[in-house]
């Protein structure tokens, strides 16, 4: 331990306005570093967006739904098997792309902020899946029904949900607000174009899912090939959604009953001159698709108690040979979906005391 | 009973200041990254992970260069409470470098994460993954961050005070290896 030490030299005391300028001095700098800090969090800056203010920007929009996720919370958990065929094992050294079966988690949900949507509240629907390899590394993906996202920078996204949600002095959605945006964002009339054709589908099973984001994949020699990936249903039999408030997850349950639902892992090899940057424009023309493999789902839970509902599905948990892109959604999403996440996980228990779905008109 | 040494071992000064340097850049690439939605989100939080573990490392080995080297003595005639709040300050400053990583590692554990240090490198999980172990120890982890960062504040502080003000040996105790006079 620390004693104390002998008498050292003694200097020669310092005047009180010596003592002072130096006291002033150790403030100045404690206050410098302690400022830095403060400008580096954010705290001095409120206009920056942050984690935080993207995930309050959907609380606003939504309301808070304790212990739920703040953006697509209405979901149900789903569980099964990837089965690779090895396809695509000469472009990723990931280990779910070799022949072999790779176990997965999945969750299946509605695209809105509000977990007690009716089902038909949007044309969209979700499927995040977490596939875990032997080595332990995982991979998970958040896909969306859409082929396209209306914009390509997490900026313009916030911009959109403000647009959509209420005008904080009416409290109400202004109609004039998304007109406005979406002349300012002409990257949108892709999504627009193809919204307009979108109907809410009778079933989870039916529908496509799309990785939206681009990624790259990196073989054993350390070659790059950026991609998108779709699941792409093996169910045939689509059709419009019935005239009521809950029926997806019902439709699960049956089809489940008479046997595993499957999905095709398709891979979109990207051309020279696609855009791996920009989630709000296709990629057009012919391409290189690679079948990867089948997704098996037999089995599913309530994603208030089930496997999924603590699974945080970050698109930039990947394993070793798949990367993220330079596309900025990515890390928006990673970082929103961190904050989300600390939100909820702190909130499980009120979800426990929820008598469910039909609490709500 | 031989003198007192009067400076820091010369492997203690050098894991002083290394490591101030990298928990002190810990800090702003935390606080940073959490304030960010841009790539910068990214890359910070893949140098988090790695400096943060070798933090862990290098405060294992400076705990047993601390208790195995002979430690300068505080002044003899400082204030009985400002040596208290020395030796207080400097065991807060130790808990913190061993509980900060083990609490990044344990949170991202708790989340059911893969807890990858790069592309290729993972570490076990050190706790099974549980939503209300997760929620407490992220938190924990940002609060005790606010807490090392006023820590450092202060121990920086009185360190110049020591040399500016009080003018003894204490600051020269780690900033060099002899005496300057
Ligand atoms: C910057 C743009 C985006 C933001 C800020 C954002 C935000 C969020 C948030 C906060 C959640 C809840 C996460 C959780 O608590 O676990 C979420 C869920 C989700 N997002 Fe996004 N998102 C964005 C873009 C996208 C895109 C481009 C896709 C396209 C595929 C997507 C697909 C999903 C899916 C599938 C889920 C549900 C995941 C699940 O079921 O757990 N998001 N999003
Ligand atoms: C001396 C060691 C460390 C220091 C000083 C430190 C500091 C910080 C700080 C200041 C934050 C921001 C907290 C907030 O305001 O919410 C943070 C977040 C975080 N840290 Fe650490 N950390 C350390 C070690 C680690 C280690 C070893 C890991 C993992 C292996 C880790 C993983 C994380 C993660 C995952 C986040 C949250 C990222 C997010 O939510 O987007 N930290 N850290």
């Amino acid at each position: 331990m620390i004693d104390r030490e002998l008498p050292y030299p003694r200097k020669p005391p310092l005047s009180n306005p010596e003592k002072l300028a130096r006291l002033a001095g150790i403030g100045l700098i404690v206050l410098i570093a302690a400022g830095a800090f403060a400008y580096v969090n954010g705290s001095l800056d409120p206009q920056r967006l942050t984690p935080a203010r993207v995930v309050d920007v959907f609380e606003r929009n939504n309301g808070v739904h304790p212990g739920y996720r703040r953006n697509h919370p209405k979901g149900i958990c789903v569980a099964g098997v990837f089965e690779s065929n090895g396809a695509a094992a000469s472009l990723s050294k990931a280990e779910v792309f070799a022949s072999g079966r790779t176990p997965v988690i999945g969750r299946l949900a509605v695209p809105t902020g509000n977990p007690y949507s009716p089902d038909s509240a949007a044309p969209l629907r979700s499927f995040a899946v977490q596939f875990t390899q032997p080595n332990g590394q995982q991979w998970r993906t958040g896909m969306n029904s859409m082929p396209v996202f209306p914009v390509g920078t997490p900026e313009a996204f916030i911009d959109l949900q403000i647009a959509t949600g209420p005008d904080p002095k009416t409290g109400k959605p202004d109609p004039a607000k998304p007109p406005a945006f979406f002349a300012a964002h002409p990257e949108a009339q892709p999504f627009l174009a193809w919204v307009k054709t979108a109907k809410p589908s009778a079933s989870f099973v039916t529908e496509t899912y799309n990785s939206v984001n681009a990624f790259v994949l990196v073989n054993a020699d350390g070659k790059r090939q950026p991609v998108r990936w779709s699941l792409v249903p093996e169910a045939t039999d689509a059709a419009p959604a019935p005239d009521a408030k809950e029926y997806l997850n019902k439709d699960l349950n049956d089809r489940l009953a008479s046997g595993p639902q499957r999905w095709k892992l398709i891979l979109t090899l990207a051309n020279p001159q696609d855009p791996t940057n920009d989630a709000s424009k296709a990629w057009s023309g012919e391409h290189k698709t690679v079948d990867a493999g089948t997704l098996v789902v037999d089995a599913d839970s309530s994603q208030l108690n089930g496997d999924c509902r603590d699974i945080n599905y970050d698109p930039l948990i990947l394993p070793s040979g798949i990367e993220g892109s330079d596309d900025p959604l990515l890390a928006a999403r990673s970082a929103a979906y961190a904050a989300s996440y600390m939100r909820r996980t702190s909130e499980v228990d009120q979800l426990k005391a929820e008598p469910a779905l039909e609490k709500q008109p | 009973m031989s003198t007192p040494v009067k400076h820091f071992a010369p492997l203690a000064r050098l894991l002083h200041w290394v490591m101030a340097l990298m928990v002190i850049a810990m800090l702003f690439i935390g606080a940073g990254m959490v304030a960010s939605v841009s790539e910068r989100h990214e890359w910070l939080l893949n140098l988090h992970k790695p400096l943060g573990i070798a933090i862990l490392l290098l405060v294992i080995v400076r705990i047993i260069v601390r208790v195995t080297t002979v430690t300068p003595p505080l002044p003899a005639d400082l204030p009985a409470v400002q040596a208290l709040a020395a030796k207080l300050s400097h065991y807060l400053l130790y808990a913190l470098m061993l509980a900060m990583p083990l609490i990044g590692w344990a949170m991202i554990s708790a989340a059911g994460d893969p807890v990858m240090l790069g592309s290729s490198v993972r570490l076990p999980s050190i706790v099974a993954a549980n939503p209300d172990t997760f929620a407490v120890l992220r938190k924990a982890h940002a609060y005790l961050a606010y807490l090392f960062f006023l820590t450092i504040l202060a121990h920086l502080a009185a360190a110049l005070f020591h040399g500016w003000v009080r003018r003894d040996e204490v600051l020269d105790s780690m900033l060099r290896g002899k005496s300057r006079d």
